[in-house]
This record gives C-alpha cells, sequence and structure tokens, in this order.
C-alpha cells in the first residue's frame, strides 16, 4: 500500500470519529498554542531590552564600584561605596579618548504634586547626561553645567513622571515636591525627557532627573572616609567605538592608582557586555517560559497516544479484517502512524495561528503602564510545527505497533 | 487413528493426481469434460493447490493444552469444491485458518501451490493471503461504514494494484451486486453483506477461495443463492473452493466431502448425487 493511500485510509478513519479526533487534537491546540503565545512574549521581551540597551549609544562604558575579589568570593557589584565624583572628573581629564562622564546616583523618592503623590526613582547627575546616555530633552530644558555648580533646586521629569503628573499639561516652570526620607523641598521642573520606552529592567521614563550635587546636598550625604562624594556608578563616553577597550584599560590604571588598591573595588562594563547579560537573562526567560508550555504540548502528546491506543482497541476486528485481506505490517503501522501525526499536525497548524492570537492579544495590554510587546518569529513557528509533527509520530509509534502486531486470527475474534 | 485416515487420504490422493494427469491440463471452462463431471476433480500441471501431512494445532492455555488438530493429510486439486463437516470443537475453523495462512500449525508441513507455507514470516503470509487466497467468514467481517465498493477494494490497494475500480467492479458484477456498489453494509442485507465479502475474496484472483461456514448466519433460500455463487464461481472461472458447513443439503452442493472429529479426518469422499443451484 502506498502513502497516499495509507493517508487516505488514514483521513477516513479520523472522520469517521470526528468529535473524538477534534478533541485530541485540543490538547496539541494549545499546547502549540501555549509555546508560540509565551516564547513570544519572551522574544518581545528580549527584543525591547536589546533595543533599549542599543538605544544608550554603542560608545558608552560603565564604572560601577565593587566587584572586589575577596578570598574567591566576589561580592555583589555597587555594593562597596568606593566610587567617587572625584573620580569621574579625573576619568573625564585624563584620558584623551574620553568624550564626557556623567556621573550617576540614585534613590527613591515621593513625588508631591497638585494634590498627588507618586513615589519615583530619582537619577541625580551632571548636564553630561544627555549627550553621554543619548536621552534627549523632548520639553524644556536639561540642567546646565551652572545650575548643577549651583545646587539648583531644579528638576527634569521623566516621560511617565510628566504625564502621570501633569497629563498633556506643560510641567516645565511648575513647581513640585519632592521628600527622601524626613526631608521636604520644592523644586522647579525645567524639562521633560523624551520617552525611551523601556521594559525588563526598570523604566526610564519612570524617573526624576536632578543635578548631582542637588542630591549631595540637600538629600543625602553619603560620603567616602577621605570625604569625598560617593556616586553609583560613572556613564562614560568614549569618542571612537574602537578606542572602547584601550578606554576600559586606562580607566583601570587611572582608578587603581587614584584607589591605591591590588584589587579592582570597581569594574568597568561596556554596553555590550550589559547586552549580552541582558540577553542571556531574557533568553532564559524565553527557554523557561518555552518549557512551560512545551509540557502542555507534552501533555497533548501523552492524550494523542491515551486516544491511540483506545482506538486500536477499538478497531480491533477492523484491523483483523485488514490483515486478513493481506495488509502487512507497515500497512497497519502506517495507517495508525499516519492518523495520529494528521491529528498533531492540524492540531499544530491550528495552535499556530492561536497562538499568533494570543500574542496579537498579549502585545496589545499594558501592565503597569508597559506595553507588553510579543514577537512572533518565523523559527519559533517551524518549531512548534515540527515538534508538534513529531509528538504525533513518538506518541503514535506505540499504538501503531501494537495494531501492526496483532495477530489476524485474535484480531478477527475480538468483540 | 491418524495413521488410518492418512492413509486412505494419500490413497485418494494418489488416485486423483493421476486422474489429473491424464487430462489435458485445467481449463477454466464449463464445457470441460472433467470439471463438468462432478466428484472429478483435476490437476493442474504440478502438484495440488493444498497438499498438508501431518498438520498439528495445539493451543497452550496456561498448563492445559488444547490439541485442535492431530495431524491432518490431505490433498486439493485445482478446479475442486469441497465441503467440511464435522461436529463442533472438531477443528474445522482451526483447519481452515491454517489453509487460509491466517494462522500457523504447531507443527506438519503445508504446501500451497507447491511452496511450504507453515514456516513462513508473519509479512510473506499475509502476501499470500492478498495474491493467492480469498477468505470468507462466516460473520463477514465487512469494514463498517465503507461503501461495497470500497470494501472490495481493499485487498486490491494492500496489492497496489491500479485498476483497482474496475476490477473491484467486475468482482461485484460476479456476485451480482452491480447495483448495490455505493451501499454501506448497514445499508445491505445479509446475503448482499456476504456477496459483498466473496467480491472482496475473489477480487484478486486467488487459486483458492476458503470460507468458514459461509451460510451460517443466513437463512436456507439466501444460503442457496450464496452456494450457488460458489458453484458458478467453480464452474465457470475455476477457482478451487473450500467451505465449511453443517449442514448436509449445503454439502451436497460440492462434489467431495471432508469429515473432521477431535482433529482427526474420519471421512474423505466424492458426494453421492451432487446438486446444482438454479
Ligand atoms: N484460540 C484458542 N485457544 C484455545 N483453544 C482454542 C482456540 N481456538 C480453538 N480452540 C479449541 O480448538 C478446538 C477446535 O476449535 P474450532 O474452532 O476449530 O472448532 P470448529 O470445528 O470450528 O467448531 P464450530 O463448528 O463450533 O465452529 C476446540 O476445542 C476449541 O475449544
Ligand atoms: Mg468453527
Amino acid at each position: 500500500m502506498g502513502v497516499i493511500e495509507s493517508f487516505r485510509v488514514a483521513l477516513q478513519s479520523l472522520d469517521a470519529n470526528r468529535l473524538r479526533s477534534a478533541l485530541t487534537m485540543l490538547g496539541i491546540i494549545i499546547g502549540v498554542g501555549a509555546v508560540i503565545g509565551l516564547t513570544s512574549v519572551g522574544r518581545g521581551a528580549q527584543n525591547a531590552v536589546t533595543d533599549r540597551i542599543q538605544g544608550m549609544g554603542t560608545n558608552l562604558l560603565f564604572v560601577r564600584p565593587g566587584s572586589t575579589q575577596q578570598g574567591g568570593v566576589r561580592s555583589a557589584a555597587g555594593s562597596a561605596p568606593t566610587l567617587t565624583m572625584e573620580d569621574g572628573e579625573a576619568i573625564a581629564e585624563e584620558i584623551p579618548t574620553v568624550l564626557g562622564v556623567a556621573p550617576e546616583a540614585g534613590g527613591f523618592v515621593q513625588v508631591i504634586s497638585q494634590g498627588q503623590n507618586l513615589g519615583t526613582r530619582i537619577v541625580a547627575t551632571n548636564a553630561m547626561y544627555p549627550s553621554v546616555r543619548n536621552h534627549n530633552v523632548a520639553d524644556g530644558e536639561f540642567f546646565t553645567r551652572q545650575q548643577v555648580e549651583s545646587r539648583s533646586l531644579v528638576v527634569v521629569l521623566g516621560a511617565n513622571v510628566a504625564r502621570t503628573l501633569f497629563g498633556d499639561a506643560s510641567p516645565v516652570d511648575q513647581m513640585i515636591g519632592l521628600s527622601l526620607g524626613p526631608r521636604r523641598m520644592s523644586f522647579r521642573v525645567i524639562g521633560v525627557m523624551e520617552a525611551k520606552g523601556g521594559t525588563g529592567f526598570g523604566n526610564q521614563d519612570d524617573v526624576v532627573f536632578m543635578p548631582i550635587t542637588t542630591m549631595q546636598e540637600r538629600l543625602s550625604r553619603q560620603r567616602t572616609p577621605g570625604g569625598q562624594h560617593v556616586v553609583g556608578n560613572l556613564n562614560v563616553q568614549v569618542a571612537e567605538e574602537r578606542e572602547m577597550d584601550r578606554t576600559v584599560q586606562e580607566i583601570g590604571e587611572l582608578l587603581r592608582r587614584r584607589h591605591r588598591v591590588a584589587q579592582d573595588d570597581f569594574h568597568v562594563q561596556s554596553q555590550q557586555d550589559i547586552l549580552e547579560t541582558a540577553n542571556q537573562i531574557t533568553g532564559i526567560m524565553t527557554i523557561l517560559l518555552g518549557a512551560i508550555a512545551g509540557i502542555s504540548l507534552l501533555v497533548g502528546g501523552i492524550g494523542i497516544m491515551n486516544i491511540m491506543l483506545v482506538s486500536v482497541t477499538e478497531r480491533t476486528r477492523e484491523i483483523g479484517i485488514r490483515k486478513a485481506v493481506g495488509a502487512r505490517w507497515r500497512d497497519i503501522m502506517l495507517q495508525f502512524l499516519i492518523e495520529s501525526m494528521v491529528v498533531s499536525a492540524v492540531g499544530g497548524i491550528v495552535g499556530i495561528i492561536l497562538g499568533v492570537a494570543i500574542a496579537r492579544i498579549l502585545a496589545g495590554l499594558e501592565f503597569s503602564g508597559q506595553a507588553l510587546p510579543a514577537v512572533v518569529t518565523a523559527d519559533s513557528v517551524l518549531t512548534a510545527f515540527v515538534v508538534s509533527a513529531a509528538v504525533g509520530l513518538f506518541f503514535g509509534i506505540y499504538p501503531a505497533s501494537r495494531a501492526a502486531r496483532l495477530h489476524p486470527i485474535e484480531a478477527l475474534r475480538y468483540e | 487413528m491418524s495413521m488410518r485416515a492418512t492413509g486412505r487420504i494419500g490413497d485418494g490422493a494418489t488416485g486423483r493426481r493421476g486422474d489429473g494427469a491424464s487430462g489435458a491440463g485445467f481449463t477454466p471452462s464449463p464445457l470441460d469434460p472433467h470439471a463438468s463431471s462432478p466428484g472429478r476433480p483435476v490437476a493442474s500441471s504440478g502438484g495440488p493447490v493444498i497438499r498438508l501431512r501431518g498438520i498439528t494445532k495445539v493451543y497452550r492455555m496456561g498448563s492445559v493444552a488444547v490439541h485442535a488438530l492431530r495431524g491432518i493429510s490431505l490433498d486439493v486439486y485445482r478446479g475442486e469444491m469441497i465441503a467440511i463437516m464435522g461436529p463442533s470443537g472438531s477443528g474445522k475453523s482451526t483447519l481452515m485458518n491454517i489453509i487460509g495462512c491466517l494462522d500457523q500449525p504447531t507443527g506438519g508441513s503445508y504446501e500451497l501451490d507447491g511452496v511450504e507455507v507453515s514456516q513462513l514470516a508473519d509479512d510473506e503470509l499475509a502476501k499470500v493471503r492478498n495474491r493467492r487466497i480469498g477468505f470468507v467468514f462466516q460473520s463477514f467481517n465487512l469494514l463498517p461504514r465503507l461503501p461495497a465498493l470500497r470494501q472490495v477494494e481493499l485487498p486490491l490497494i494492500y496489492a497496489g494494484a491500479d485498476d483497482r475500480r474496475t476490477r473491484a467492479t467486475t468482482a461485484l458484477e460476479l456476485v451480482g451486486l452491480t447495483d448495490r456498489m455505493h451501499h454501506r453494509p448497514t445499508e445491505l442485507s445479509g446475503g448482499q453483506q456476504q456477496r459483498v465479502a466473496i467480491a472482496r475474496a475473489l477480487v484478486n484472483q486467488p487459486s483458492l477461495i476458503l470460507a468458514d461456514e459461509p451460510t451460517g448466519a443466513l437463512d436456507s433460500q439466501t444460503s442457496l443463492e450464496i452456494i450457488g455463487i460458489f458453484q458458478q464461481l467453480n464452474r465457470e472461472h475455476g477457482i478451487t473452493v473450500v467451505f465449511v458447513t453443517h449442514e448436509h443439503d449445503i454439502a451436497e452442493h460440492t462434489r467431495r466431502t471432508i469429515h473432521l472429529r477431535d482433529g482427526l479426518v474420519v471421512s474423505d469422499g466424492p458426494v453421492a448425487n451432487p446438486r446444482v443451484v438454479g
């Protein structure tokens, strides 16, 4: 019997048991739909994170405190308060390949404005920030060098903060109150940053920017034992991409000299490093989501096996008749394998459609103000289809071989 | 017991073989003098279609062994029409299943068309069932939901034949079911269902049609019609027919009757006054 004939026989018997075939397919449909839907969310997050990191500019280096190697124990990055304003100034002045340095210190504040109370992150930095981080002002101005030096009580709002507090009205020249701990102060809004969008690790738009000196003077007084102002990290803009490696090295040498330490109490990361780390994390997330969905696909496959075993038992007599008129082992095997593969492949196709629909719906939703990106990629669709057909094949083998092994007389006697 | 039975069948077989050898070979025509003379089977140029020697079948059920066949030896020649009779449990179905290559004997030798088939592998047996043997069952054994034409095409599908539609139609014409080709089993009477089964058995032009109580589920009038079809196939197309029956007046429509008891042949001889349907 040819493959085409086997297909016809298989389709006939699927058609004869439409409801059962459809219910069997449902398991695969849900499994494949879940795989496509969930991995698309993972992929979407991955893309968004990549976009955002790349949006920071390619010539960016981050200097963070910590990462000291102590007796084989690596302390968490950012935990040691060793990086100072003066380190940043030294890097900007002494290393020729550095275009600019924007120090960054942070904290959480309550913003009080027009009767609203909003908890948000604060980024304290200098006037170099927009150019170093490739993040520009959409409305009004960023604070100037003079405003930083004079410790002005001015802030620039992130796009989300501005929208939440002021809606469509311009917040420029409005006064807002900030409270950090017990202190509370009035600030003048001088600008609004353009929206960066952001997912994954904190949103760049849910931020209030202020001069770092103001923060050090008025809100936080953390200093090193030597009396220098501590910063969270330094954003370093390098002139040319090909000078990145050399600059990393020179920053290292400079800071080691300044800190007078044998072991580095800081570490320098390029945007590429961060991208890799982020991709690792989102990649793991995608795999996890896919694996969870994969379990439902597995359950769907077991459903196929279950139904096929029932079907083989039910059709024992039919198998006996087919064998009596000359069906060979492979004829019966092929018939049942094709049946289970058709079920899973059709289920796979419907599941792909369902998964794409789920991705579309998810992409339209917003979670805590952030759009959830969902990207269906061709390879995930192809993988889902191939996997579902393979599931049909794998879980079809056992029932099919049970059918094919039946003894004709015993099969014919079966009631 | 087994010696006696074997000896007698051996005698008969020798006699028949000589008789057949004197004939001018097999011609499937009603005008053939041998074919038209009842009780005088015609041999082909070679040996018998079926040659059984000392066939035994033992079913093991736990520690109990059931000896269904205890040593069956017989020869069936091309163009013969034979009835197998015997009390319930005497081993008729067991024997038919072995002859039909649906089951394999525990011991002994079975040559079909001169080829030893008692040791063949499953797939080879399937091929023999497909090409050389047509089997008709008491319970028709048609596939549910499939129209008659499709039922008859089934052996051709497994044979890989390509002119299936025409050949199946011809087979259905032979059993007189031209007007029921697109009916499903549930839309056919018992007699009509058995005709479909016969058409399915003969569609691959087998040398042998076996039938285990083909009229067992039918009334006497319909039984005679079915036997008439077998006679016609045997007479006009030279197909060898072996069937099991419990009824003497059905057995009388053959030219040779074999009686079984307790897994042995107890008698094997020509029918005194063979009857012809129609
Ligand atoms: N699968 C089996 N397992 C065990 N014993 C069996 C099996 N098939 C048949 N037998 C036994 O073999 C013997 C012969 O059975 P068989 O079916 O050949 O009889 P039969 O002549 O066809 O009877 P009937 O006229 O009732 O159809 C019986 O004793 C039966 O119980
Ligand atoms: Mg029987």
